[in-house]
């Protein structure tokens, strides 16, 4: 029996070839576990490559940022920078506003340097992308799998909690909870980022906890799950064997989604003017955001478009590559849903 | 059917209550209050504005009322049950029932949000017309024509394009666009307050960049299901018994690729309300997105919650609606339950 499982990987010229009975398995090539075929799969999508260095990357950029940055993020210096110095390939009559390669993006309203607050700026969307989705995972991964494989009243409280959470838009929760607790202790922690978190946390889990129920609720039918439990597996060992690892690929698949979800919001609430606070406090780790320096430049973008159009890109390239990548992932790991 | 339908509308019921109560609670504890400015009340006027609109009541319920309405000698339940709920947030939450949102606090002379709503709800509404008719028009055919060519470069050019408008956010596209326009083509995005009257020239721009996401998405759905229903079996019959290519196409493949469309109207509607905040806002067009977003510099709180709660309640309809509509669109989903 075992030697036919593995017959369909293997190519039909070969099987002609060989003789039937063990010879096949000895013949084929080693089998592959699911995983290693999807990245396989995944390292064969170039998009999806070239989304996850560049997400390397700004992750350096995040960490050595201080390294990387010619200038200090908030210092402002507008006898040598500059007001409004553009950036260094233009000229401008007034030699305060003509670009130099000292500071390659321009300068702010302030004589503080674009590229500098850029490459800080990378720090933020990391930092507001990925922890709450560790936070996500943490509780929408374990009531998901208690909803779907315990089912009752586990189960109602999470579908009538989605519902209203699906009904209230994410963006409008996100500014009345900034506009509410933003100025209390608690909205002041860590520039603000402490409450983001919670609240993006707050409204994603729900949505990560009826993924995996509904993954939980098809495989707790299938087949493998019934053997298991005829020979004698209990509840958890068959969530932790069985069910957990199937479910894997679509909350990856998810995660990739979610990231840039919170990435977006976060600089959202930034261009609102009620978002991220900054330090202006020069060794704080989180200077500046991309999107208070959208909604900066968005006051002055008639006259100084180049303070718009780095943040801007930015942001567009940090959700492009996690749509990459996401999309990359999709298609080795969730083949079923195809968007 | 009717009994589903039913049981689906009265379920928007807990979900109004339950984001009013949340809003509610939220918005009470921002800091500073209606009167709160820059001139501090007299402290006698202030308490006879909160008398005037209700804001000297008890928070949740209001057991004082109870008591003295026993003691006027009351003894009518509906009495007492109406007294008990004599409070700030029911108050408000019978005010929503009736579609009153209460006063805008900041606004001169007193106006009621639900009127501020009324008056400005209806651009916000042309300028999602525009972008849900643009990415239908733009989006379906674009993911037709991707499925019928794939992997030719014009599947390759539209993907492109769509993952493009998937992944980079409105108002990062809508602030470059503008940018682009006012610099490259010499247009400038922003109108003359009278250009938003009636249904004119104006909302075209606003209207294709709010659009731009929903059609993107609206492209991929219809390649991916496109794609799926080219290998089905009765496809395959139809060519086989020779049927002309446009009559497959539009018959047999069209109507089923399109069923999965409406599951995105829900999630649409969504992304079109809350991207209307930011695009408003950058157009310049009085809409409520834009009036959202001054009321929150203006900590209009009143304002701010009414509009919450109007946005949350039309979202909560569509979804509503995208239920009931699968089971009209394709008999082999209708609702049993």
């Amino acid at each position: 029996m075992s030697s036919t499982t593995i017959a369909p990987s293997q190519s039909p010229s070969r099987r002609l070839v060989t003789t039937p009975g063990e010879s096949v398995l000895s013949a084929g090539r080693t089998p592959r576990s699911l995983w290693s075929n999807a990245w396989r799969q995944f390292r064969r999508n170039r998009m999806a490559m070239v989304g996850v260095v560049y997400l390397i990357f700004l992750t350096l950029v995040a960490i050595f940022a201080p390294a990387i940055a010619p200038h200090n993020p908030v210092e402002s210096n507008v006898g040598e920078a500059g007001q409004y110095r553009q950036a260094a390939w233009t000229t401008d009559p007034n030699p305060l506003k003509t670009g130099t390669w000292d500071y390659p993006l321009g300068t702010d309203g302030i004589g503080r340097d674009v590229f500098s607050r850029l490459v800080y700026g990378t720090r933020i969307s990391l930092v507001v992308g990925f922890i709450p989705l560790a936070v996500i995972l943490a509780i929408g991964v374990p009531v998901g799998l208690a909803a779907g494989f315990l089912g009752g009243r586990v189960d109602t409280v999470l579908m009538r909690l989605t519902d209203i959470v699906y009904a209230f838009p994410a963006l409008l929760f996100f500014i009345i909870v900034q506009i509410s607790l933003g100025d209390s202790w608690f909205g002041s922690l860590l520039n603000g980022l402490v409450l983001l978190f919670v609240t993006l946390s707050v409204i994603n889990w729900t949505g990560v906890a009826r993924l995996v129920r509904g993954d939980t609720l098809s495989l707790k039918e299938k087949e493998f799950v019934e053997a298991a439990r005829a020979g004698g597996a209990n509840g958890w060992r068959i969530i932790a064997r069985h069910i957990l690892p199937n479910a894997l690929g679509p909350i990856i698949v998810a995660s990739a989604f979610i990231v840039p979800g919170a990435i977006i919001a976060e600089a959202v609430l930034s261009f609102l003017g009620i978002g991220v606070r900054p330090s202006p406090n020069l060794d704080n780790p989180f200077p500046s955001s991309w999107g208070q320096m959208i909604q900066e430049g968005y006051q002055l973008w008639q006259s100084q478009p180049w303070m718009l159009v780095g943040p801007a890109l930015a942001i567009a390239l940090i959700t492009l590559a996690f749509t990459f990548v996401g999309d990359g992932l999709r298609d080795a790991l969730d083949p079923r849903e195809q968007i | 059917m009717v009994e589903f339908l039913l049981r689906r509308v009265l379920y928007v019921i807990p979900v109004i209550v339950t984001v009013t109560a949340v809003t509610f609670f939220l918005m009470y504890r921002a800091p500073g209050g209606p009167w709160s400015s820059d001139k501090p009340l007299p402290a006698s006027t202030e308490r006879a504005l909160n008398a005037k609109f209700g804001l000297d009541k008890p928070l949740w319920i209001n057991p004082g009322a109870v008591t003295a309405e026993r003691d006027a000698g009351e003894n009518n339940p509906f009495v007492l049950g109406r007294a008990l709920f004599d409070s700030q947030f029911f108050n408000y939450l019978f005010g929503v029932a009736r579609l009153d949102f209460g006063p805008s606090y900041a606004s001169k002379g007193a106006e009621s949000v639900q009127s501020e709503i009324a008056e400005r709800f209806p651009i916000s509404l042309k300028i999602g017309l525009v972008g849900i008719v643009f990415a239908l028009l733009v989006g379906v055919p674009l993911g037709i024509i991707s499925a019928l060519r794939q992997n030719t470069w014009i599947d390759h050019l539209s993907l492109f394009i769509s993952t493009l408008g998937i992944s980079v956010p409105t108002f990062v596209t809508g602030l470059l666009l503008v940018i682009l326009m006012s610099r490259g083509f010499g247009i400038s995005p922003v109108r003359r307050p009278d250009a938003w009257d009636g249904f004119g020239s104006a909302y075209l721009l606003p209207g294709i960049v709010l659009g731009l996401g929903t059609m993107a998405y609206m492209a991929r759905l219809t390649r991916s299901s496109m794609l799926e229903i080219k290998r089905q079996d009765y496809v395959r019959t139809a060519r086989a018994k020779g049927l002309a290519n446009g009559i497959v196409v539009n018959r047999h493949m069209l109507r089923n690729a399109l069923i999965p469309i409406i599951t995105i109207v829900g999630p649409a509607a969504a992304d079109l309300v809350t991207g209307s905040i930011i695009i408003e806002t950058i157009f310049n067009a009085p809409g409520l997105g834009r009036e959202f977003v001054e009321s929150i510099g203006k900590r209009d709180y009143s304002m701010i919650m009414g509009t919450a709660i109007f946005y949350a309640v039309l979202i909560a309809f569509a979804n509503v609606l995208v239920d009931l509509s699968y089971g009209f669109v394709d008999p082999r989903i209708r609702v049993r339950r």
